[in-house]
């Protein structure tokens, strides 16, 4: 244990990762997603390189019902970062008409986002793919390790996992196989928003309470952020002053009824919080290990 | 440096000072790493749960998820099952085990804390080393109704051996012998009997009941004669610093920063000391010298900077620096070697052997490398030492001797983990097979710090206006290798390229004719010619090798001997059947006759190349065709362009 804090131990232990990646593999990627995990993620990588850029592109897996607000800013930040940033849509779910309304989430998040995700890393030959994941997330991701092996159907195997010790990271793979490197395993949620607020890290507006177009649905408020929106009988578009805690397609996202604009509201408000960031997504409920089978499917 | 200068934040981010006071009090926590061993009958995931439930980490969510869990699963009958927090994957959740290695986090007013939760079973020491490799804090669990056990000692030297110097003994289940405290002194007193040898700094004992929260975050009403501070306590006020900052200064390199021509920037994360700007460095292996120019960070250029920041550092002078070496301060140097004695632990089915090729994977540099001598084992079970023999298994800890193809840079592991540990490789299946910790330099003349040549690879190069290169070329006997070797050097002369063959020819004959046909001679030969070629890339020539070569585990190791230096495996892909044909030697006819064994393809196997940078695809084209198809790939790929 050194004089450093916390904050300042988990940014160091990431750059480090982020790092040797950059240093051992063939043809990284950073996976975007355009949350604030992501947020964080990029952030470290600018740092780690400073003052070059980073030394591989960006990715972001379009499943082209991401809220708007989302793609603006990531179209601004690439611009303003000089990234090279790589926006991957699964043409056949498009061309098939896939989408979370008229196929359901499960099939819409295999086609449009797991499918695509292979696609893209087959296409693009990508030997590494860094993605935001923390272990604090989830019962499964508390098992997964830094550096990641999928063999090469992209598929994850929980019991056969690499020891991992220390920070002598194994990244050597065959052809065809992957990597997939969560610098901030060790981070919790409270860590990122924090990170957040110490670097004004920019996030999406969608994190900050307003007041926005929503529909209850089975619990959640969804909110109705284009036409596409299939308003069934009986349900009412409502204005209320919501936020978002976890940001994905917008029909499978529920939004919170909040007033926190700035980020040390955002941050009181989750530290008073009782439920967990990925109540919001409605993935995450089917039943107990559904995460952990997503996981092995490649799911990220 | 702000990068987001579009994005206007600061006028909404505004905050009351009271907020801003809390969050810097949270920013400014201090940290720790445990780890937690037990098996599952002491009740260490019922810990683990507690501790996350007792500091408000379980949501509501979670919490109503663990309530329909544990109606299903549990095993403690109504009241909540704490473990089933604990408990990740479906697979072992059925079965009613951890099986692997999950870290959990929590937080106290004063710190933050990562655990690392490890099973206890005998087979899965692979996983406690693992947990064990970052942790200040080991908590070792005993059942007070047995005591300390078999396991109880093989955990606590696990934790010795990972170098982890504080421990606490949890003794749980005390509601299960009446909150005695004779069992609580008898358990103390057998502990510290038998770990006084493991060399913690601290032991704490702490009785605790883990379901009912005794002692967790509480001091326990039931066990008013406990006058310690119960566990959550223990972990906030114990004080750990290793002092790593006042260790000299390391710092491994893991990138080279070069923007533009203008920067040249080392960077990587500080394994111990302090760097300030103007301090004088040395670079290990080379053992040049420079002193710090700048500490270039995102956040600006800092004076000084310390053990575990990740830093970029410029240098006053031009050395040739890569990922691999290591600064370090002049005056106090890490000992540089290339065989050294180390603590083995083998995670793999597969049981080591002495004197197979692994790789060797430190912190920021890989090196090829074989156990060559097995001082002694371990019995873990009761820390006795035992005759070496030849072989490790899963799970078996020894003391080994490391011979290694490049000289390291480190330090003994009880005085740096980052300079003294790491993994071993295994170079087909790319597994990682054991941990090591490196104890002592084998080599006596190891600390003799090489003058830097001052006259280097690069300057005999550059001599010659060209770039050193190994063309490997391998396939069958009489596959064409040395006709179209000859053929390339004539051309690569021609242009003014100064080359050397090595074949059969020239080395069965001196260096290599102590050397036979079988298995261990061919990969021997092969070790030999591989380490002449990297030296004539190291004197600036292009070296053509032409031998049959038939292991990819032998061409690979090849590779590596030759480092950074361009390495052209050439595949001369002519089938056996034509091989046959040809037989330029008659030597097919004598291997058919029975008067040569072990000859390619027929008693012996030849493994073809899966990513030859050139594959020579022989029939129907002349000799001096293929030839020229390599002259292309190398001009094509700015090998012979100065």
């Amino acid at each position: 244990m050194s004089g450093l804090t916390h904050l300042e131990r988990l940014e160091a232990e990431s750059i480090h990762i982020i790092r040797e990646v950059a240093a051992e593999c063939r043809n990284p990627v950073m996976l975007y997603s355009i949350g604030k995990d992501s947020s964080v993620l990029l952030h470290l990588a600018m740092k780690a390189f400073y003052p070059s850029l980073p030394p591989f592109p960006i990715m972001h897996v379009d499943t082209t019902w991401k809220f708007r607000e989302m793609i603006e800013f990531r179209d601004r930040l690439a611009k303003d970062l000089g990234l090279d940033m790589i926006v991957h849509i699964n043409q056949e779910g498009v061309e098939q008409g896939i989408g979370p309304f008229s196929h359901g989430s499960a099939v819409h998040t295999d086609v449009m986002k797991t499918q695509a995700l292979k696609q893209a890393l087959s296409k693009y030959q990508f030997d590494a793919a860094f993605g935001g994941a923390r272990r604090d997330e989830e019962k499964s991701r508390a098992k997964e390790r830094i550096f990641s092996f999928r063999d090469a159907n992209h598929r994850w195997d929980p019991k056969n996992q690499r020891p991992e010790l220390w920070r002598t990271y194994n990244n050597r793979i065959h052809k065809g196989e992957s990597m997939r490197v969560f610098p901030l395993s060790n981070w919790t949620e409270l860590d990122v928003w924090q990170y957040i607020y110490r670097e004004d890290i920019p996030i999406v507006p969608l994190y900050r309470a307003k007041v926005r177009p929503v529909v209850e649905r089975d619990g959640a408020l969804i909110m109705v952020d284009d036409d596409r929106f299939d308003l069934k009988p009986g349900e009412v578009i409502q204005e209320k002053r919501v936020r978002f805690r976890t940001l994905g397609c917008y029909p499978l996202t529920g939004a919170v009824e909040s007033d926190a604009e700035t980020l040390p509201e955002i941050i009181e408000e989750m530290l008073l919080s009782t439920t967990s960031e990925r109540q919001g997504r409605v993935i995450d409920q089917d039943h107990g290990a559904s995460m952990e089978q997503k996981k092995q499917e490649g799911y990220f | 440096m702000n990068i987001y200068a579009n994005f206007k934040m600061d006028e909404v981010d505004d905050t009351s000072e009271k907020f801003d006071q809390f969050l810097h009090e949270q920013e400014n926590k201090g940290f720790m790493r445990l780890l937690t061993c037990g098996s599952v009958d002491d009740g260490k995931s019922t810990l683990i749960g507690r501790l996350l439930y007792d500091s408000k980490m379980v949501f509501e969510d979670q919490l109503s998820a663990l309530e329909r869990d544990s109606k299903k699963v549990g095993t403690t009958g109504e009241a909540l099952d704490l473990a089933l927090l604990v408990d990740g994957l479906a697979a072992e959740r059925e079965q009613g085990i951890t099986i692997d290695v999950a870290y959990r986090f929590f937080a106290t007013d004063q710190r933050k804390f990562i655990i690392a939760d490890t099973p206890g079973h005998e087979q899965y020491t692979r996983n406690m080393a693992t947990g064990a490799s970052t942790a200040d804090l080991a908590i070792i669990l005993i059942d007070a109704r047995r005591g300390v056990l078999t396991q109880t000692k093989r955990h606590s030297f696990i934790v010795s051996l990972l170098g982890i110097k504080h421990v606490v003994v949890a003794i749980n289940k005390m509601d299960l012998v009446d909150y005695s405290e004779e069992v609580y002194e008898e358990i103390q007193k057998a502990y510290l009997d038998f770990a006084e040898t493991l060399g913690f700094s601290t032991i704490g004992f702490i009785p605790m009941s883990a379901l009912n929260g005794d002692n967790v975050l509480n001091q326990s009403e039931t066990m008013g004669w406990y006058t310690g501070k119960p566990l959550m306590e223990y972990f906030n006020t114990l004080d750990i610093d290793a002092g790593d900052d006042t260790r000299p200064f390391r710092m491994p390199v893991q990138w080279v920063n070069r923007p533009n021509l203008n920067f040249r920037g080392y960077s990587g994360t500080i394994a111990s000391g302090t760097i300030k700007v103007g301090d004088e460095i040395v670079a290990l292996p080379s053992s040049r010298t420079s002193k710090v120019a700048k500490i270039v960070t995102f956040d600006g250029e800092f004076d000084s900077a310390h053990t575990e920041q990740a830093v970029t550092i410029t240098l006053e002078d031009e050395i040739d620096i890569s990922r691999g070496d290591v600064l370090a301060a002049v005056q106090n140097r890490p000992t540089v070697t290339n065989a050294v004695a180390a603590d083995l632990i083998w995670m793999d089915e597969q049981a080591m052997a002495l004197n197979h090729p692994y790789l060797i994977r430190l912190e920021n540099k890989t090196v090829p490398g074989r156990v060559t001598a097995i001082d002694y084992k371990v019995d873990i079970n009761n820390l006795q030492q035992l005759a070496g023999g030849d072989d490790l298994a899963l799970n078996e800890v020894a003391r080994v001797q490391l011979a290694l193809t490049d000289r390291i840079a480190f330090d003994p592991y009880e005085l740096s983990r980052s300079m003294g540990c790491f993994v071993v490789i295994d170079r087909m299946t790319n597994k990682t097979i054991a941990g090591g910790m490196i104890r002592a330099s084998l080599d006596t003349a190891s600390n003799v710090h090489w003058q830097a040549l001052d006259v280097d690879k690069q300057a005999r190069a550059s001599a010659k206006h060209q770039k050193p290169a190994v063309l490997w070329f391998t396939g069958f006997s009489g596959s064409g290798k040395s006709t179209i070797a000859n053929l390339v050097e004539k051309k690569l002369h021609a242009r003014g390229n100064h080359t050397y063959i090595l074949d059969g020819d020239n080395v069965r004959h001196g260096l290599n004719k102590d050397l036979g046909f079988t298995d261990e001679d061919r990969i021997e030969n092969i070790r030999r010619v591989s380490e002449v070629a990297n030296l004539m890339t190291d004197a600036g020539l292009i070296v053509l090798s032409c031998f049959i070569s038939p292991f990819r585990q032998e061409r690979q190791a090849a590779r590596e001997v030759c480092g950074e230096t361009p390495f052209i495996e050439v595949f001369v892909d002519t089938p056996f059947d034509t091989c046959e044909q040809r037989d330029p030697k008659g030597l097919y006819q004598k291997a058919r006759a029975g008067e040569i064994k072990n000859f390619t393809g027929m008693d012996s196997p030849y493994e073809p190349p899966e990513n030859p940078e050139v594959r020579l695809q022989t029939p129907g084209h002349t000799p001096e065709e293929v030839a020229d198809m390599v002259i292309r790939y190398l001009d094509d790929n700015g090998f012979l362009s100065p």
